[in-house]
């Protein structure tokens, strides 16, 4: 008999300045050593549920729970946040926010320190910790100095050095790049494998946590869970899109090629996929009765990087001889892993930093000596993070405020906010205090503060971060409205989907040097690229193999056209 | 990016290796010396005292001569406004007055206000290569560690330590709000009127006081679900035993207090007073 150890029983909870709960009767049990995926749109509940199995809700944030949550069979609500971290151990969303201490070592025995372990007790269970996360070898570095994927391994150390019962992730893909977010799903694999500690993952990009192996999918709607089922059984329903959530993209492709998808024949995974020959027809046929080659015709140059270096200081250069052009017109896209150079690449286009050699050609003219000031009125740059930039109260303030900064007359100022908020599909909320805006909505009222000032090129960092599949679609269909005006869009992006379905062109970046220059398609088949950049090779491509497709690179390409226009229709 | 000012320079050196709470304790003590006394042979005495730890620390001179002539400044600062406001303090302490030249008014130099000054130059000599080196050879955690162990709460102490910890990081936010601001239009930089400046800093600091208060949200999420604060006490990783040089140099510095203490009483008052034999 398996030992339940989370008993969720008719459980509701209510944040205590919201007017609806935010969990509805959830009745849900997970057992001992069990691995379970929780799933579902923004604002279903999931990272709820989450802080209700940590005891972050109801001690930290606060509210009225009604039914019985039981974790090991014992009722939290009479625990403590303190108790209950002796039993879960949490991984949150970014690595970089949650360190504390400053070597891996200190912050690894975080935990440790405030139950009064003595100092050898301490030292060995670091050690173990460290071990089983494999960063023994890096113990006295300094945590911000380490990798993604090994900043990663250290929060997991953390949060596991006490014999806990159950790990918890709360998004540990968010802020990676594709190929670490692989490493980092095989990293919780191999932990629990070892350790066969129940584990919990909250995510949302479903095909990157089916890379390895999870016994359960529970998906979360509006507060209630909607299913609770074994992946085989989950992904041939149509459920999950109906829900918001994307499906793994060979599993789509199956779908509109008019395959039946089996819980028979395995798709948890790609490589475990059994596709069978009339499926494989029927791919086949797909294949040719859709395809066709579109050809861009663009052709005048807007901004030209020549031989561009750099380095924030004289001893370690970033980025070496980096050449390439964007058209007008153009939706292209950067790539690369972390610290490869991207948003240094943006920075020296607004000017914020010079290069040390090269030149930045913008409409036939070297912009070297224009000021950050001058360049802004070309140049457009919005950051990851709306509340990077966001500092008025009001909607319409913070819009006009960059046409005010210039001096522009105040009924000029009011026609021109209106005619941007009118395209940014804000005018409606003209009035609002941004505070009542949802996170996409204030990405788009800072895309709307830089679109004011009238900008010929508009670079994003990161456009989609943290969004569900709705978002994504409304942000990166507004961006691609923006295109076909004219704008010519620069985004910098870890996003594969991104990247294949959005942009006409993707310039990689490793170690500072551009490595391609190439539609996106053919960027993620390309096994050489995906390993230098640390991407990740698209399940399609790995589909049209398997089904022996003459030219996969095509299906990849075909398939992208016919989903965006399928799901935007 | 910069190094920070200030920041922990890794060394192998007998400083290095005192723990956190000892250089915290010698520091006050000499700080408690200087700050009390007048005397003019004391003060040389710890001048060539902090000298001397400052070259056993194996700290280059270059690393910390940004912030030494920043203070250096305020410290030519202070004894103009000094003189300026109080030209006679001198004169009032030793009770003499041996007149050197008038400058103006009621301005004249008096030999009393000079060696008033010097004492006053000296304090300051004695006392910031020993503040210094405690922040730059002492690790910000073992930094907190000591100053728990010295009886401050651990929740203050941490709370030191992580402020410490996040300055990088702020600055690093501030840069890149301030980039995309000045993007927008805000002018920082000395073409714009002071007050217009004064202004535009606001849509820096809006942005800037908004994500710092996201990172302590997260911050403190992290360390509550860590367990931090569940008991009254904790422990430290970093935190370490009392070896033989951390006795030395608690007696050594115990022994310049008592030292230092007999020497300005014996003065019969806090200062030093050359002139009464003249």
């Amino acid at each position: 008999m398996r030992q339940p150890v989370i008993e969720f029983d008719n459980f509701s909870f209510q944040y205590r300045a919201q007017a609806h709960p935010t969990l509805n009767h959830i009745n849900l049990t997970i057992y001992e050593g069990e691995k379970v995926l929780i799933i579902g749109p923004s604002g279903c509940g999931k990272s709820t549920l989450s802080n209700c199995i940590n005891g972050l809700v109801p001690f930290y944030y606060e509210g009225e729970i009604s039914g019985s949550l039981k974790i090991k069979g014992k009722e939290t609500r009479e625990m403590s946040i303190f108790e209950l971290s002796g039993q879960v151990g949490t991984v949150l969303q970014d690595p970089d926010s949650q360190f504390i201490g400053l070597t891996v070592a200190e912050d690894i025995a975080f935990k440790l320190e405030n139950e009064c372990n003595v100092r050898e007790v301490m030292e060995k269970k670091v050690a173990r910790a460290a071990k089983i996360v494999d960063i023994d070898y890096h113990l006295e570095e300094e945590p911000h100095n380490l990798s993604g994927g090994q900043k990663q391994r250290v929060t997991l150390a953390g949060g596991m050095v006490e014999d806990i019962a159950i790990l918890l992730f709360d998004e540990p893909l968010a802020s990676l790049d594709p190929a670490t977010g692989k490493a980092a799903m095989e990293l919780i694999e191999e932990v629990q494998m070892r350790t066969n500690k129940t584990t919990v993952i909250i995510e949302h990009r479903l095909e990157d946590v089916l890379h390895c192996h999870v016994d359960r999918i529970i998906v979360m709607n509006e507060g209630n869970i909607v299913a609770d089922k074994k992946p085989n059984e989950l992904l041939p329903l149509n459920l999950l899109s109906e829900t918001g959530i994307r499906e793994p993209l060979y599993i789509t492709a199956l779908k509109y090629a008019g395959c039946e998808v089996k819980a028979e024949s395995n798709p948890q995974h790609i490589d475990t996929l059994k596709v069978g020959s009339s499926c494989r027809d029927k791919l086949v046929k797909w294949y040719t009765r859709i395809s066709e080659e579109r050809v861009s015709n663009k052709n005048q140059t807007l901004l030209e990087f020549q031989n561009i270096s750099f380095g924030y200081n004289a001893q370690k250069e970033i980025l070496h001889d980096v050449n390439f052009e964007v058209k007008k017109g153009d939706m292209i896209s950067i790539v690369g892993k972390n610290g490869a150079g991207k948003s240094t690449l943006s920075k020296l286009l607004c000017g914020f930093y010079k290069p040390t050699s090269g030149r930045i050609i913008f409409n036939g003219r070297d912009i070297e000596e224009d000021t950050i000031k001058e360049r802004a009125e070309k140049i457009g740059m919005v950051m990851q993070n709306p509340n990077q930039m966001i500092s008025k109260a009001m909607i319409f303030d913070e819009v006009a405020l960059g046409l005010r900064a210039r001096g522009v007359p105040e009924e000029q100022v009011a026609l021109r906010v209106h005619e941007v908020l009118k395209v940014c599909g804000l005018y409606p909320f003209r009035k609002w205090p941004i505070s009542a805006l949802s996170f996409g909505q204030k990405k788009r009222v800072t895309i709307a503060a830089i679109l004011v000032l009238k900008p010929e090129v508009l670079i994003l960092d990161e456009p989609t971060a943290g969004q569900d599949f709705k978002h994504y679609t409304e942000i990166m269909e507004f961006l691609k409205a923006l295109n076909k005006e004219g704008m010519t869009i620069i985004m910098i992006t870890h996003d594969m989907h991104l990247m294949l379905e959005y942009t006409d062109r993707t310039i990689v970046l490793s170690e500072g040097y551009t490595i391609a220059d190439d539609i996106g398609a053919n960027v993620l088949t390309d096994r050489a690229i995906i390993g230098k950049a640390n991407l990740k090779e698209t399940s399609l491509y790995k589909l049209a193999v398997k089904a022996g497709l003459e030219n996969p690179r095509g299906f990849v390409k075909c398939f992208i056209d016919y989903d965006r226009r399928t799901r935007t229709r | 990016m910069k190094q920070t000012m200030l920041g922990y320079l890794k060394q192998e050196s007998l400083i290095h290796n005192l723990t956190g709470a000892t250089k915290l304790i010698c520091l006050i003590l000499c700080s408690l010396i200087t700050m009390l006394t007048y005397d003019t042979r004391v003060l040389i005495g710890m001048l060539i005292f902090s000298v001397i730890v400052f070259r056993l620390s194996k700290i280059r001179f270059s690393d910390i001569a940004f912030v030494l002539y920043f203070i250096l400044f305020f410290l030519l600062l202070n004894n103009i406004t000094i003189f300026i406001f109080s030209p006679y303090e001198g004169v009032k302490i030793y009770g003499t007055r041996t007149e050197l030249f008038q400058i103006a008014g009621p301005y004249t130099v008096t030999l009393e206000q000079l060696f008033y000054h010097l004492n006053i130059t000296l304090k300051y000599l004695a006392v910031i290569p020993m503040a210094l080196l405690f922040m730059v050879t002492t690790n910000p955690s073992e930094f907190a560690a000591s100053l728990n162990k010295i009886g401050v709460s651990y929740r203050i102490a941490y709370a030191v330590a992580i402020a410490l910890r996040y300055i990088p990081d702020v600055q690093r936010d501030y840069h890149d709000i301030s980039f995309a601001q000045q993007a927008r239009g805000i002018d920082m930089s000395k073409k714009e009127k002071l007050s217009k400046r004064i202004k535009n800093i606001t849509a820096i600091l809006m942005p800037l006081i908004f994500s710092s208060l996201q990172r302590i949200e997260t911050i403190s999420c992290a360390m509550e679900l860590r367990a931090f604060g569940n008991h009254k006490k904790r422990t430290w990783y970093r935190e370490r035993d009392f070896g033989i040089g951390d006795y030395i140099a608690l007696v050594l510095v115990i022994f310049l207090f008592v030292v230092a203490s007999v020497i300005t009483l014996s003065n019969g008052g806090r200062f030093f007073n050359p002139f009464k034999s003249i």
